[in-house]
C-alpha cells in the first residue's frame, strides 16, 4: 500500500487509473484502499449466515456506486479492463473470484439498457 | 439483541392492533408487513414456511417454476438433467385408483436438515429463522448435500455463469437451491413462486411465519389437515401440503 501511494511520483501512467464514483464512499477512501477486502469478507458472513441486510459494506452497493456508465448509457462491469475493481487488482496482482458469482453491474442494468 | 427483539415484538404487536382496529382482515394486512430493520440479524422467533394446496395446483401450470427462473436468473443450457432448478413440478399418481395430481417441490427448509449434517465445510447452513441456504463462499462443490437431501432439492452449477441477478450470486462448482427468496423475505416480501401462483396460477401457495401463532399459515395449519412429504424421516420440513 505504501508503494501505491509513492508510485505516482515515479511511474506516472503505470499506476492504476479508474473512473471516479459520485457520492461519498462508505468509509474514508484511504481506509477503503487498505481494508476493503476485510470489510467485504466480514459483510458476506454477516449477510449470508446471520441474515443482516442493508449493511454498510454490501458488495451489491459497491457495484451500484462504482460501476461506471459507458457512452451508450449502459453500466460497464466493475471487473472489466480498466474499471474500478479490476485496475487496482491487476496492478497489485490479486485475483478475487467474487465476480464469477456476483453481478458486475447494478440491479436492473443487465436487462434494461439505459438507466 | 434481546432488547431489540423485544422492541420489535412490541412494534409488531402494536401494528397488529392498529391494523385490526379498523376491521381490516389479516390477509389484507399481510403484504404490508415491513422487512427486517437494516443491521438486524434473522430472528429465531420466525419460522418461515409454505402451505401448498395441491388440489388447486394445475398440472399444466408452471407459473411458480417460471417465476423462480426469472427471479433467480437461472438460465437453461438445454440439459434438463443438470440445469439449475430451485423448484420443480412433480406429478404423483395413486397406482390403485389412478388418481393423478401435480405439486411443486422445492427445498423443504427442514428444521433438521440432512444437507447441513453431511456438509464437510459448514457451507450448508440453516439461518436462525429456519431458512436453509448454501454459503457458496465456502462451498467446495463436493455434492454430499445433494445426495443427502431426501427431496432432490439441490442443483449444481456445472458451467461458468454470466448475467446473474445481484441478489442471487451463483457460479460454477457450487451447489445451490431454493432460498425461500430470503432476499425478498428479509425485505418483508414473499417468495416469487408464491406471488406468481397468486397472480397467474391458481393461488395454491401460502407463505408465512409458522413461528407466529397469529399468522394465517399458523392458523390454517392448526385447524386444517396438512401433510409433509416423507414426514417419517423426521427432518421437520417447513413446507406443508394439502391434498396429497
Ligand atoms: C460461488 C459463488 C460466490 C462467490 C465466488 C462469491 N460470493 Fe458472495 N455471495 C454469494 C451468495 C449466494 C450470496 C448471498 C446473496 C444474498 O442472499 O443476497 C453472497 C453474498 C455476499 C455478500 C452479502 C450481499 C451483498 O451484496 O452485500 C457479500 C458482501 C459478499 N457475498 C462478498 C463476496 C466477496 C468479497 C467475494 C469474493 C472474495 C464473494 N462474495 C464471492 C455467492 C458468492
Ligand atoms: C455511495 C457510493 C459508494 C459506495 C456504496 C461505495 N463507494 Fe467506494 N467510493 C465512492 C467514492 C465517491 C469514492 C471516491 C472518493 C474520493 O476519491 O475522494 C470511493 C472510493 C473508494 C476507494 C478508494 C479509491 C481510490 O481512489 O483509491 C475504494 C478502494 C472503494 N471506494 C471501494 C469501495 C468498496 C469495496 C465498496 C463496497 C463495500 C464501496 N467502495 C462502496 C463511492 C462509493
Ligand atoms: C485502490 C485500489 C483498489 C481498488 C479500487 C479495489 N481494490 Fe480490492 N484490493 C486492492 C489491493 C491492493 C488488494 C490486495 C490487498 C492485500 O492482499 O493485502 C485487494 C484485495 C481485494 C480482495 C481480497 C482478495 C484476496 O485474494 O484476498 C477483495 C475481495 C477485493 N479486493 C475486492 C474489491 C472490490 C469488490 C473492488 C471494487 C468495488 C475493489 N476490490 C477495488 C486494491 C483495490
Amino acid at each position: 500500500m505504501l508503494l501505491l501511494a509513492a508510485l505516482p511520483v515515479m511511474a506516472g501512467d503505470l499506476t492504476p487509473s479508474f473512473p471516479k464514483a459520485s457520492g461519498t464512499c462508505v468509509e474514508e477512501p484511504g481506509e477503503m484502499r487498505k481494508h476493503h477486502h476485510s470489510f467485504l469478507k466480514h459483510q458476506r458472513d454477516d449477510t449470508l449466515r446471520l441474515g443482516i441486510r442493508g449493511a454498510k459494506h454490501s458488495l451489491k452497493d459497491c457495484v451500484s456506486c462504482h460501476a461506471a456508465k459507458g457512452a451508450d448509457g449502459k453500466a460497464i462491469p466493475v471487473n472489466a479492463e480498466g474499471q474500478f475493481c479490476q485496475s487496482c487488482h491487476a496492478y497489485a496482482a490479486v485475483a478475487p473470484d467474487c465476480f464469477t458469482c456476483h453481478a458486475t453491474v447494478p440491479d436492473g442494468a443487465a436487462k434494461t439498457a439505459a438507466r | 439483541m434481546t432488547a431489540d427483539t423485544s422492541r420489535r415484538d412490541v412494534l409488531k404487536a402494536a401494528a397488529g392492533v392498529t391494523l385490526l382496529a379498523p376491521g381490516l382482515t389479516l390477509i389484507a394486512a399481510a403484504p404490508a408487513e415491513a422487512g427486517r430493520a437494516p443491521g438486524m440479524p434473522a430472528n429465531a422467533s420466525n419460522r418461515w414456511g409454505l402451505l401448498i394446496d395441491t388440489t388447486k395446483c394445475d398440472s399444466g401450470c408452471s407459473a411458480c417454476v417460471d417465476a423462480c427462473k426469472t427471479e433467480m436468473a437461472l438460465p437453461s443450457h438445454g440439459r434438463p438433467l443438470t440445469d439449475a432448478q430451485y423448484i420443480r413440478k412433480v406429478t404423483v399418481k395413486d397406482p390403485k385408483s389412478g388418481y393423478t395430481h401435480s405439486l411443486p417441490v422445492m427445498c423443504q427448509h427442514c428444521a433438521k436438515p440432512p444437507c447441513v449434517d453431511v456438509c464437510p465445510t459448514g457451507a450448508s447452513m440453516k439461518r436462525a429463522d429456519g431458512i436453509v441456504l448454501v454459503d457458496r463462499h465456502i462451498c467446495i462443490g463436493c455434492r454430499y448435500c445433494m445426495m443427502a437431501c431426501p427431496y432432490k432439492a439441490r442443483s449444481f452449477a456445472h458451467e461458468d455463469q454470466t448475467g446473474q441477478a445481484p441478489h442471487n450470486p451463483r457460479g460454477k462448482g457450487c451447489v445451490e437451491a431454493c432460498t425461500l427468496c430470503a432476499h425478498r423475505v428479509d425485505a418483508g416480501g414473499r417468495p416469487a413462486c408464491v406471488e406468481a401462483c397468486a397472480a397467474t396460477g391458481k393461488a395454491a401457495m401460502l407463505f408465512g411465519d409458522l413461528g407466529d401463532p397469529g399468522s394465517e399459515i399458523s392458523r390454517r395449519v392448526a385447524k386444517e389437515a396438512t401433510t409433509r412429504i416423507r414426514a417419517d424421516l423426521g427432518v421437520d420440513p417447513a413446507i406443508r401440503y394439502q391434498g396429497i
